[in-house]
């Protein structure tokens, strides 16, 4: 009997975990802020067509002052991640991904913003 | 069995434990020495250790967060996010004790864009002030892409011509509502005063399909002062050697963050009985305007609603003609030739957009006016009546495809127009009619964010009287390098000419009116149907360290049907037929301006137009253009005090080479005028002083060389005669003016 309540318990918490995970929808038009370090007009650009080159990103606007990207995207195509990648394979830290040092290197003068 | 679940339990949980490794790093500064003693933590969390002599740390894994926080005093505290077991090494940055520097750069008055499609041009409110007085018809003087021109020597008027073509020609909106039309078409932007304009766009050449089919050379865009915004107080006094009077007052009142409302009262008087070429006429009409709006905004940003409401009523007498005519008495008969021009006009319009909420790409507007227009007038014995009641409704939706690069606008849009309009010249006849159109639009834009763009749009609308057509309009805009953009614009227009509204100065003439054709549908006539082809090209640069920019175009406007206005078949008529053969308008453009030194800007252009019709004897240069122009302006302020105070001061020349006159070689010797107008120049001045931002005083002076045409009445001297005729103008009538006038408000 005892037994059977615990399977009870344990199958009943795995469907409310489940539960939760159905709860929490996945948004179509999910705005992520996204930490992005650069320097000038150049970044901007390259962050922006960065995070446009992953499917599901609809907007995305840079703010130099901030320091960060405004992305709005379908959760059910992308994730945060992906972006973030993007944007750190063009160059650019994020604060979930860091760009490898080559291609930061790579850049133009004026973009070799100071690095995380 | 127990101890065999407990025992299963603990060993997931040693698993799971195992998994849960350790975060390695180092803290450095910006020269890469490593940091003793800086905290590293979890966000939120009490987990937390402290850097070895090696700027090294250790910590485990934290199954709440993967938000590491590290600080140390002097530095910048980071943040940063944890998603794999790598090394790190974490760079702070000391903090800066700097005194706060504050760098400014005035804006251009007048802003050329560099990024957007069409060729747009943006007054700014800096640049509406320039031209002190008084309305907006008047305040394109500093502007060299809008030729202001004289229509008349009775009413006068002033025209506004793009691209060497007519007001008709141009869309002219009230925040993106057709707002000068049909029975407007002549007086229209003189009922707007300057005071209520926040900013004017210009666009040249083919407009977007959004706003109608009716666009040939271009639109202006007006947006009046938004009440959520606005000031509490404002007045404007304006006085003129003509003995001219402006009063202006706007009084504003925030109800919540949500609600506001502007009461905008305008009055204008003008008495003076000025008779300055000595012809016996008047050379300004006497007359008063009364004229009020009253605008509603709601602002709710968490619903993202805005919507607008206006509520205006607007009376406007005028009185021309003889100095000694005397309305009571002399009013159509033989006694005196006098002009009298009343316009009572009462509007209501709403506009409603809603952005959605987490969707700041996408929104909704919708638009609708309704506008009754009424005038009563009539030119020694040609009466001139007309009512226009109209309907307008815009409904438009923006949004995405894929992503932010790919936008469209589509929607649909209503007008009707009732129009009562009755003519007594040579003939009396009555032109009342109903006109209605619907129509949908698609415009598409694509924007590679970086260098490129292009906006299609296409729409179909069905008209009572122009049947059922397609307007297509394509923009393309292209930054070969830095500073720099190409455009090019192709488009279709086709309209209703309202032939005797839009040609009004003809009826202070003694010219007989006819009309070739009877098988169209307006007046007898067929629609107008145009395409305008344009390219231009900006660049700005930096000559001698200063900043400068040239600004080229050149615009073709090709008319494949035309409601022809002929005045050259003879002195003593008009004559409207539809085009026969070819009529084109071209026009090039080019300017240049730099900042001389700081707060001095000099801007400079030169303007060519080739605009020529086959009219019934031969191919003629259009009548009264000139066909070479020149326009310099020089703006210099002082750095502003403290307190606001500031000088500015503000030149305009304008020079205007001959101008074909129209035909008067059958006229009797002394009512003869020269084949061609001579070519004048014309400088406006104005100098403001700013006591403090809430008050300043201004003068100015308009014609200041005193440039008079001579004869711009034929047959002055006797108007009921078969030679009398005011519309041949080619410049300005009144001599030199002198103005002065004050603002103030309450912030």
């Amino acid at each position: 009997m005892k037994k059977l309540i615990l399977v009870l318990l344990l199958s009943f918490v795995g469907f409310s975990m489940n539960a939760q995970d159905k709860v929490v929808k996945k948004s179509k038009n999910k705005e992520v802020i996204i930490k992005a370090l650069g320097n000038c007009e150049m970044c901007e650009k390259r962050i922006e067509k960065a995070a446009f080159s992953v499917k599901g990103v609809k907007s995305a606007e840079w703010h130099v002052d901030c320091q960060d990207v405004h992305v709005i995207i379908d959760e059910n195509k992308c994730t945060k991640e992906d972006v973030a990648k993007a944007i750190a394979n063009v160059g650019h830290d994020t604060d979930l991904v860091r760009a490898s040092d080559k291609v930061y290197d790579e850049m133009h003068s004026c973009c070799q913003y100071e690095r995380l | 069995m127990y101890k065999k679940i407990m025992y299963l339990l603990l060993l997931v949980s040693s698993i799971t434990q195992a998994q849960n490794e350790e975060i390695k790093g180092k803290i450095v500064d910006e020269n890469n020495v490593t940091l003793l003693g800086a905290n590293v933590y979890w966000l939120n969390t009490n987990i937390g250790v402290v850097t070895n002599e090696n700027g090294e740390f250790t910590i485990k894994k934290s199954q709440e967060t993967t938000s590491l926080v590290v600080s140390y005093i002097g530095y910048n505290t980071k943040k940063i996010e944890v998603i794999d077991d790598s090394f790190l090494t974490i760079k702070l940055k000391a903090v800066e004790e700097l005194n706060e520097v504050v760098l400014s750069k005035s804006l251009k008055s007048t802003e050329h864009s560099l990024f957007k499609a069409t060729n747009v041009q943006t007054m700014g409110q800096r640049e509406l002030l320039k031209a002190a007085c008084c309305n907006i018809s008047e305040s394109f003087s500093t502007n060299p892409s809008i030729d202001v021109n004289y229509s008349d020597a009775v009413t006068g008027n002033k025209q506004i011509k793009m691209l060497g073509l007519t007001s008709p020609y141009i869309l002219i909106a009230e925040e993106n509502i057709p707002s000068v039309r049909g029975a407007s078409q002549a007086y229209g932007l003189s009922f707007v005063p300057g005071t209520w304009v926040e900013s004017i766009q210009i666009t040249k050449g083919a407009g977007s399909v959004i706003n109608g089919y009716e666009s040939i050379s271009g639109q202006i865009n007006y947006e009046i002062l938004k009440p959520s915004n606005d000031d509490p107080f404002f007045v404007n006094a304006y006085a003129d050697a003509s003995q001219r009077y402006e009063l202006n007052t706007h009084f504003n009142t925030k109800y919540s963050d949500k609600l506001s409302t502007t009461l905008f009262l305008h009055g204008n008087t003008r008495l003076g009985k000025n008779d300055n070429n000595n012809d016996g006429f008047l050379d300004n009409p006497i007359g008063k305007q009364i004229n009020i709006l009253n605008r509603w905004q709601y602002n709710d940003a968490e619903t993202g609603i805005v919507s607008f409401l206006n509520l205006r009523y607007m009376n406007d007498d005028k009185q021309a003609g003889q100095v000694a005519f005397n309305p009571d008495t002399d009013k159509l008969t033989t006694n005196a030739w006098g002009s009298e021009i009343n316009t009572e006009k009462f509007e209501i319009s709403n506009k409603t957009g809603y952005v959605f909420p987490d969707m700041p790409y996408q929104s909704i507007g919708f638009q609708n006016s309704f506008q009754s227009h009424t005038q009563e007038s009539y030119f020694g014995l040609n009466q001139y009546d007309i009512d226009q009641k109209s309907l307008y409704s815009n409904l438009l939706f923006s949004s995405i495809i894929t992503n932010t690069k790919n936008k469209f606008t589509t929607g649909i849009n209503f007008t009707y127009d009732k129009y009562k309009e009755f003519v007594a010249v040579n003939f009396a006849q009555d032109f009342s009619r109903i006109d209605n159109s619907v129509g949908a639009f698609f415009e598409y834009d694509y924007d590679n964010l970086d260098n490129f763009q292009v906006v299609a749009g296409i729409r179909v609308d069905n008209h009572n009287r122009l049947g059922t057509f397609v307007t297509p309009r394509l923009h393309i805009r292209y930054n070969p390098w830095k500073d720099a953009v190409l455009r090019t614009s192709i488009g279709r227009g086709k309209r209703a000419a309202n032939i005797f509204a839009e040609n009004q100065q003809l009826f202070a003439s003694s010219r007989s009116f006819s009309i070739l054709n009877t098988e169209g549908t307006l007046y007898g006539l067929n629609p107008e149907i145009a395409w305008n082809y344009g390219l231009s090209f900006i660049q700005n640069f930096k000559l001698f360290g200063r900043d400068s920019g040239v600004v080229l175009d050149y615009y073709r406007t090709d008319f494949q049907n035309q409601a022809v206005v002929d005045v050259d078949f003879s002195p003593q008529q008009v004559v409207f037929y539809n085009l026969k053969g070819n009529s084109v308008a071209n026009s090039f453009q080019a300017e240049f301006n730099i900042e001389l030194k700081k707060h001095l800007n000099f801007k400079t252009a030169y303007k060519y137009y080739d605009v020529n019709t086959d009219y019934i004897v031969g191919n003629l240069q259009k009548a009264l253009q000139a066909k070479n122009r020149f326009f310099a302006n020089l703006a210099y302020e002082t750095h502003i005090l403290d307190k606001g105070q500031q000088w500015k001061f503000d030149a305009t020349y304008n020079w205007l080479g001959k101008q074909r006159l129209p035909n008067t070689s059958s006229n009797l010797p002394q009512y003869r005028l020269g084949e061609f107008g001579e070519a004048f120049g014309v400088v406006n001045a104005q100098i403001t002083r700013t006591f403090s931002s809430t008050f300043e005083l201004y003068v100015g002076g308009e014609n200041i060389g005193n440039y008079k045409q001579n004869n711009a009445i034929v047959g002055a001297n006797d108007p009921f005669g078969a030679y009398f005729d005011s519309s041949m103008i080619y410049g300005p009538v009144f001599g030199q003016m002198y103005y002065a006038g004050l603002r103030f408000k309450i912030k």
